[in-house]
């Protein structure tokens, strides 16, 4: 079948080709979206449960403690009981919530999760959806989101949830105009949106390195409004237990905030994929220019391998803002993002533009 | 019909209630049991109005049944994070009222546990407020350091806690030769941590934003409401009973007095932290001279005062903390009241947080350091 | 151009503040065997040799204590958690005394205050080192100190 763990695209070449061959188009078409969508839907389960794991093992070793480590070998199995205690609770409507806005919202969330997974090249052919307008597409997909947000917040009959909502609502929005400006960035040195072509373009040395001073604060930019984006780290004030129960999802229980809990992990993930994909290279190993020899060694790890160290390595990152920082008040989230992540978003534009045009990049 | 018509048209007869959001009695953010009632405009407070007693425990009438020896125990539960000054306050009133003199050894025993009790009383202070901000290694942190207070408190007192080491007429146990290395130790340990809690939350830049200018009370009001210790020396109020009446062994040692002008939180805040520095500053002085002698006086069995009415003041680490003992002649007190200072702090949260945010009420009530069991008693 | 020149300059230092405050975390991140946590069930805490964890009434290999019954710790307690039941007896030489024949304890109530050990005159009580007291019966709470078929050493002064 010609599976080659360092390039996925003969295999799935030749599965298509053997799909054609024994079954007709329609049928074949229908069997491969099932196949696709059922190891999405494991990759997400897995991952959910092993971030979650890596969430609370990190935070206790910044905290100079141990993290779960009784259940399971290292604590392994501790999401798994969590996740059965959490099917097994009682699902408490409230009186008079909105049933049908209600239900929905937690639904439009992972849904929404799942497009842009789908978007993200992991191996080199090993990609659900390969456009031509990857970048565009994410950006536009990861705004359905504040949808499913703002349904919750409203439809929870609850004046906690409606501030809650209305206020992660408000960050998200802003905090997407700078992910989206600092993409951009990028695809001005890359030439190209499509996912692929990106990391194809990072063949001989990461765009973190290429596009120096640029690329850096782009990068910078990214992390910070990431996080705001998927309402995590310094910028959880609509769901901080301190101060407003628990923000939008108050009135979820059970399964229902358990996608909530798994939406908010895995856009993290979604995040860091990215900037590793646009910034650091994505499943590229890292290659210097003319060091042969070294770029020879670099290509014995897999690529997928690579990938998920550096998507890792930035999860990694993004919990240490997370367990370091106090947290923002909602006017300062939204000052720094109008008043100090768009000029300088803007001014980065113009400053790759000119050094595209200079050819003054590695 | 026409009173439809009427409402429609002029609007100040469309009836508006205000927003009024309940931080109930438990949340995670109050400190104990307090329940506060917000009037809201959005997002601005317009009006703060705390309710207490869900931890009333009748401790002033039960000291009516009591003999003098056995008030003490009471007082730890009340400000648990500053038991021993508690416990200090009742013993040198009933000291001062028969008018008998404790030997030096004491006094210095005494006033180092003090110090030890306000370093580790800011420590919790520290954590939980780091917590609520949102920086919740703050908490792990405090509490690692303040884990060897604790032990060397275990060592002499046998209590971490609930401590009721005085007694009138002295301390129920001798240090344990080991004290003086054990407690240098601590300070050389807490001298090279304490600038880590500066670089982790003090100079954070959003720990800057949500505090600086937040909370302002000025030097007026602060004297007119009665806040002392920490955040009413933040206003520049100078209210530190260790240095206007000294007590136990505060006449011999230099210390300074922590004054800020600017009122707010961040001040609070900072006047805290410079406390500690100079506890530590105390501490060292008091260790190495620690005089021989006995550890109590010979007290008899029943201890009488003559009648008449006491008041003994001391600086506990949330403000000047009062007792006021009336007695008629018998072994137990016709009246015990204690001033506590977390009463009168929590009182100037309405003045402190008119006009700010939701937010800013949580960071300007964590600075402040209430501890319900001592406001409620 | 002075306010664009302190709008970067603030950035920048609010960066490096950002930064300090990670390098701590981070500090403790990169060294995680150096955890504090006290492994508690499997790892028993060393606990002083004043610990206040119950009041206990020490007997020595005869079987044998050394409380009098005179009761100063039942009065010095605070809130009654000690009660003395004491008996009289005949001794050999026909004199009348009063020994003890229950010193009942409520752990339930007792507040660990001390009072009850430092005030007896023949150092009977004592305070012991057993802090896990959770039961599922609340009658187990109240315990009798003085183990059954005890008498009293020789020689302790009334």
């Amino acid at each position: 079948m010609g599976f080659n763990l360092y390039d996925f695209t003969t295999f799935t070449h030749n599965l298509h080709i053997w799909f054609l061959e024994n079954m007709s188009p329609g049928l074949a078409t229908t069997v491969e979206w099932v196949i696709v969508g059922v190891l999405y839907i494991a990759f997400v389960a897995l991952l959910g449960l092993f971030l979650i794991w890596a969430e609370r093992r990190v935070c206790a070793i910044f905290q100079q403690r141990l993290g779960p480590n009784r259940v399971g070998p290292f604590g392994l199995i501790q999401t798994i009981a969590d996740f059965i205690k959490l099917m097994m609770k009682e699902i408490v409507t409230p009186r008079k919530v909105d049933k049908y806005l209600y239900n929905l919202a937690p639904y439009i969330v992972i849904c929404c999760l799942f497009l842009t997974l789908g978007a993200i090249p992991f191996a080199p052919g090993l990609q659900g959806l390969d456009f031509d307008i990857g970048v565009f597409y994410l950006s536009a997909v990861s705004s359905i989101s504040v949808i499913g947000i703002l349904l919750a917040g409203w439809s929870s009959n609850n004046k906690y949830s409606l501030i809650g909502g209305i206020r992660s609502g408000a960050q998200i929005i802003s905090y997407e105009l700078s992910v989206a400006m600092s993409l951009i960035t990028m695809v001005i040195l890359a030439g190209t949106m499509s996912f692929s072509g990106i990391v194809e373009g990072q063949r001989d040395l990461w765009f973190i390195f290429k596009g120096h001073i640029p690329a850096v604060i782009a990068f910078v930019v990214f992390l910070i409004a990431g996080t705001a984006e998927t309402n995590r780290g310094p910028f959880d004030l609509p769901e901080a237990e301190s101060e407003l129960t628990a923000g939008f999802h108050t009135e979820y229980s059970g399964i229902k905030f358990a996608l909530f809990y798994l939406a908010e992990f895995l856009n993290m993930f979604v995040v860091s994929a990215v900037a590793a994909t646009v910034f650091l290279g994505g499943w590229m190993p890292l290659h210097f220019g003319g060091f042969e020899g070294f770029n020879h060694v670099m290509d014995m790890i897999p690529p997928f391998v690579w990938f998920f160290l550096k998507s890792f390595g930035l999860v990694f990152v993004l919990m240490w803002f997370k367990w370091t920082f106090p947290r923002l008040r909602v006017d300062q989230i939204l000052t720094l993002e109008w008043k100090y992540l768009l000029p300088i978003n803007l001014f980065n534009i113009l400053l790759m533009a000119t050094v595209v045009l200079t050819k003054f990049h590695f | 019909m026409s009173e439809i018509k009427e409402i429609f048209i002029t609007s100040d007869k469309i009836k508006t209630d205000d927003y009024v959001i309940n931080m109930g009695p438990q949340h995670p953010s109050t400190h104990g049991v307090l329940r506060l009632l917000i009037k809201l405009e959005g997002e601005i407070v317009l009006n703060v109005e705390p309710h207490i007693g869900y931890i009333h425990s009748g401790i002033e009438k039960m000291c009516e049944s009591l003999a003098y020896n056995q008030i003490v125990h009471l007082t730890d539960r009340m400000d648990y994070l500053s038991a021993h000054m508690n416990n200090e306050a009742v013993c040198l009133c009933v000291e001062n009222a028969l008018q008998i003199e404790v030997p030096d050894r004491v006094k210095y025993i005494r006033t180092i546990m003090d110090e030890l009790m306000r370093i580790s009383s800011h420590q919790l202070w520290w954590s939980a407020y780091g917590m609520d901000m949102g920086a919740t290694t703050c908490f792990f942190y405090g509490l690692r350091d303040r884990e060897y207070i604790l032990d060397i408190f275990e060592d002499t007192f046998g209590a971490r806690l609930t401590l009721n080491y005085n007694t009138p007429g002295g301390v129920m146990f001798d240090i344990k030769p080991d004290f003086q290395k054990k407690v240098k130790d601590f300070i050389k340990y807490f001298r090279n941590k304490l600038p880590e809690y500066d670089q982790l939350l003090s100079g954070n830049i959003i720990f800057t934003e949500r505090t600086k200018g937040v909370g302002i009370l000025s030097l007026e009001d602060t004297i007119a409401y009665g806040v002392t210790g920490p955040s009413g020396r933040a206003a520049g109020f100078s209210c530190d009973v260790r240095k206007h009446h000294p007590y136990s062994a505060y006449p011999f040692v230099k210390f300074e007095e922590m004054l800020d002008t600017t009122g707010d939180t961040y001040a609070r805040y900072t006047c805290r932290i410079r406390e500690m520095w100079e506890s530590m500053n105390i501490i060292e002085q008091l260790i190495d001279n620690i005089p021989e002698g006995d550890y109590a006086l010979k007290m008899k069995g029943v201890v009488k005062l003559p009648e008449g009415q006491y008041y003994q003041r001391v600086e506990t680490s949330k403000g000047d903390f009062g007792v006021f003992i009336e007695s008629d002649g018998k072994k137990n007190p016709y009246r015990v009241k204690f001033r506590s200072p977390g009463f009168s702090n929590m009182f100037a949260l309405n003045k402190m947080a008119k006009g700010l945010k939701i937010a800013d009420l949580v960071a300007i009530m964590g600075a402040l350091d209430l501890v319900m069991p001592d406001i409620d008693r | 151009m002075k306010s664009i020149i302190d709008y970067i300059v603030s950035i920048f230092k609010g960066l490096g503040t950002l930064l300090t405050g990670m390098k701590v975390t981070g500090k403790y991140a990169f060294t995680p065997w150096k955890n504090v946590t006290h492994q508690y069930p499997d790892v028993y805490p060393v606990l002083s040799d004043r610990f206040r964890g119950e009041v206990i009434m020490p007997h020595n290999a005869n079987n044998e204590h050394k409380c009098t019954g005179c009761g100063i710790c039942e009065i010095n307690c605070p809130n009654g958690s000690i009660e003395i039941i004491s008996k009289m007896i005949t001794t050999p030489e026909g004199k009348k005394k009063k020994v003890i024949d229950q010193h009942i304890y409520h752990l339930g109530m007792c507040s660990l205050c001390n009072l009850c050990v430092k005030s007896c005159p023949s150092d009977a009580i004592t305070m012991g080192q057993k802090f896990e007291h959770a039961i599922w019966d609340r009658k187990l709470l109240t315990k009798v100190l003085n183990q059954p078929g005890s008498k009293i050493q020789e020689g302790i002064k009334e």
